[in-house]
């Protein structure tokens, strides 16, 4: 047993985490009033965004924190362990949730608000939260149930029909790929005896290279379905234009990005002896997702569907950095492109959602006969289609020229064309997509659709970080760092190497 | 007993694949539910099967006397089962209501999400 408390200080460990779930439990107890649901819950969020800013900026300076529930000690107590990655990504998750929450308040139907979808917001936060502040892969899964369940109720939330098949479709693959983690998992146990991710570094170093690379490819194929990579990606598009538009961009902005999380803390960090043996599949999917992304979107008739191709292309770009051998600065592009793909394609997908709602068509060639898209709904596309490409000013360009240095490093050369050749087709798809939709003869006056706010909020963000990316990729390099040798990680949670 | 257990989870797994395979919702539902019980097995046969008793730690001592079987498998599987079945219960309810309203319980005819005809984006500006 631990003799000593857990510092009071320390604490701010587990709120990113307590704070939804008890706030989710407020929620219920006042549904019958939806001004009062909305303003708890952005306090609630807003409380959570805090607690990730004081966690990210004490696990930046101070290196990985650690505590271990029940005053058990660590490898048999269930740890959370904050690094700078996983703070990082609450942060972003609870960023992007505060502005899907403003959003859904003017844009989601009566039926989604009645049926308690700030709650199921909150849950899906915590399930992010959860997953990426864990130190233990069994409870890694946990919290993608949580977070799975919750999104569950956010696609079927309203039964429009559309949504049914929708989340038939979105719900049968997911379940299937969680119990495959399980089953990854049981395997890892029997392996190694341990499922505390700083013990299980220790122990994959002497286990039977080719045994555990088994066991870690069921693991990556599970958390490659939840990432959509590309033979395992079909669930997506069928599934993610038919919520409403403010779900879809928490849904797509965090759930893929939390399966690539954890394909980099495993292959990276907890057994990297497999990245060797795995590698020649890895990178295969990698490039395959990374460039049939955008292609699939060339040819796309929806426009939030087409948003969902370039969504997986931005999957393929982050596994590009999963090899052994690779220079730390393309680990930091990677990590950099997580937190990229994150606020872009949350924002693009409520940009496209304001653009489809004032249309009230999906259909890019409905649209384009239609009335004009108003001008600020148009400048945040574009900037967002830049974004996404990679074109300088904004987000998009800094983790691309982190992998292309990188890669250029250690003379990968077939991984700097993939990158490339993903830039120029998503510039191609989004550049064609803003001008069919935006760039019009102007004929009727525009319609404007409400909750541009929150909109406006992410796009800021994304063109803010793009401007001063320094904390970024201070912040990418010390995750890459942490990644590559998790020393710090394992003194922190303190077991016995 | 691993020996005999092995083979077992296989067994489960392939039925669960078997089944999962099938257009027809109901079986994947099946499937589904063999799949989460073939794993659940696999876990208790992967935490060791051993002849022992309880994990009981005598008063006043700071760990258990002797030999004691792994308790931890036992806390891996209840966590499943239970997560399981309320996933599997919501996806009963979400079938079911999909068939309500779509009156297809078959995937080639669930197609609202992803039309049949797919539509071409336009081909000039």
């Amino acid at each position: 047993m631990i003799a000593h408390a857990t510092a009071l200080a320390d604490w701010v460990l587990v709120l990113p985490v307590v704070l939804p779930i008890l706030g989710a439990a407020a929620l219920l107890m006042v549904r019958q009033r939806l001004r009062v649901q909305f303003w708890l819950c952005a306090a609630v969020i807003l409380a959570v965004l805090a607690a990730d800013v004081m966690l990210f900026a004490r696990v930046l300076g101070g290196g990985p924190l650690s505590m271990t529930m029940g005053r058990w000690l660590p490898p048999f107590g269930i740890s959370f362990t904050a690094d700078v990655l996983g703070a990082g990504f609450a942060t972003l998750a609870a960023f992007v949730a505060f502005a899907v929450v403003l959003s859904l308040v003017t844009t989601a139907p009566e039926g989604a608000l009645r049926d308690g979808v700030y709650p199921l917001v909150l849950l899906l936060l915590a399930g992010v939260s959860g997953a990426v502040l864990t130190g233990d892969l069994f409870n890694l899964y946990v919290w993608f149930e949580v977070m799975l369940i919750a999104s569950f109720g956010l696609i079927v939330l309203a039964g429009h029909p559309l949504q049914l098949d929708a989340a038939v479709k979105y719900a049968v693959p997911n379940v299937i790929a969680t119990t495959l983690l399980l089953l990854s998992l049981g395997l890892i146990y029997g392996t190694l005896g341990t499922l505390n991710m700083a013990d299980v570094i220790g122990r994959a170093d002497d286990a039977d290279p080719n045994l555990l690379a088994a066991v870690a490819a069921l693991f990556l194929l599970a958390v490659g379905i939840k990432a959509a990579v590309f033979p395992v990606n079909a669930w997506l598009p069928a599934s993610y234009h038919a919520p409403p538009p403010a779900i879809t961009a928490l849904i797509g902005g965090l759930s893929t990005k939390v399966g690539a999380y954890a394909v980099l803390r495993l292959a990276l960090m907890l057994m990297p002896s497999v990245a060797e043996p795995l590698a020649p599949i890895v990178l295969g999917v990698a490039v395959a997702t990374s460039l049939l992304g955008p292609f699939s979107a060339l040819a796309e008739a929806n426009l939030r569907r087409a948003v969902g191709f370039l969504l997986i292309g931005g999957v393929g770009n982050i596994l590009l950095c999963v090899a052994p051998g690779h220079a730390p600065e393309a680990i930091a592009g990677g990590v950099l492109y997580v937190a990229h793909a994150v606020l872009t394609v949350s924002a693009l997908y409520l940009v496209t959602g304001l653009i489809e709602t004032a249309q009230g068509t999906g259909n890019i060639a409905e649209m384009s006969a239609r009335s004009r898209v108003s001008w600020p709904v148009a400048a945040l596309f574009f900037v967002l289609v830049m974004a996404i490409s990679g074109i300088p000013p904004f987000l998009g360009f800094w983790p691309k020229l982190l992998l292309l240095q990188g890669f250029i490093q250690t003379g990968d050369w077939l991984l700097v064309f993939t990158v490339l050749l993903n830039s120029l087709l998503t510039l191609i798809v989004g550049a064609r997509l803003w001008s069919l939709v935006c760039w019009r003869p102007s004929g009727d006056p525009a319609v404007r659709a409400p909750g541009l706010g929150a909109a406006v909020l992410v796009t800021g963000a994304v063109v803010l970080v793009g401007l001063s990316p320094q904390l970024f990729v201070d912040a990418a390099n010390v995750a890459a760092a942490g990644l590559l040798d998790p020393a710090r990680y394992i003194a922190a949670v303190g077991v016995s190497p | 007993m691993e020996i005999i257990l092995a083979p077992l989870v296989g067994l489960f797994l392939a039925a669960a694949i078997y089944l999962m395979l099938s257009r027809a919702l109901v079986r994947v539902m099946l499937g589904v539910a063999l799949l989460g019980n073939g794993v659940n097995l696999l876990i208790f046969v992967a935490g060791r099967l051993t002849r022992a008793v309880p994990p009981i730690v005598p008063q006043g001592a700071e760990e258990p006397a002797g030999f004691v079987a792994n308790p931890l498998p036992q806390a891996l599987i209840l966590t499943a089962i239970v997560i399981g079945f309320s996933m599997f219960a919501f996806l009963m309810v979400l079938v079911f209501r999909a068939y309500q309203s779509l009156d297809a319980d078959n995937t080639d005819r669930m197609r609202l999400a992803e039309p049949e005809q797919p539509q071409r984006p336009p081909l000039e500006y």
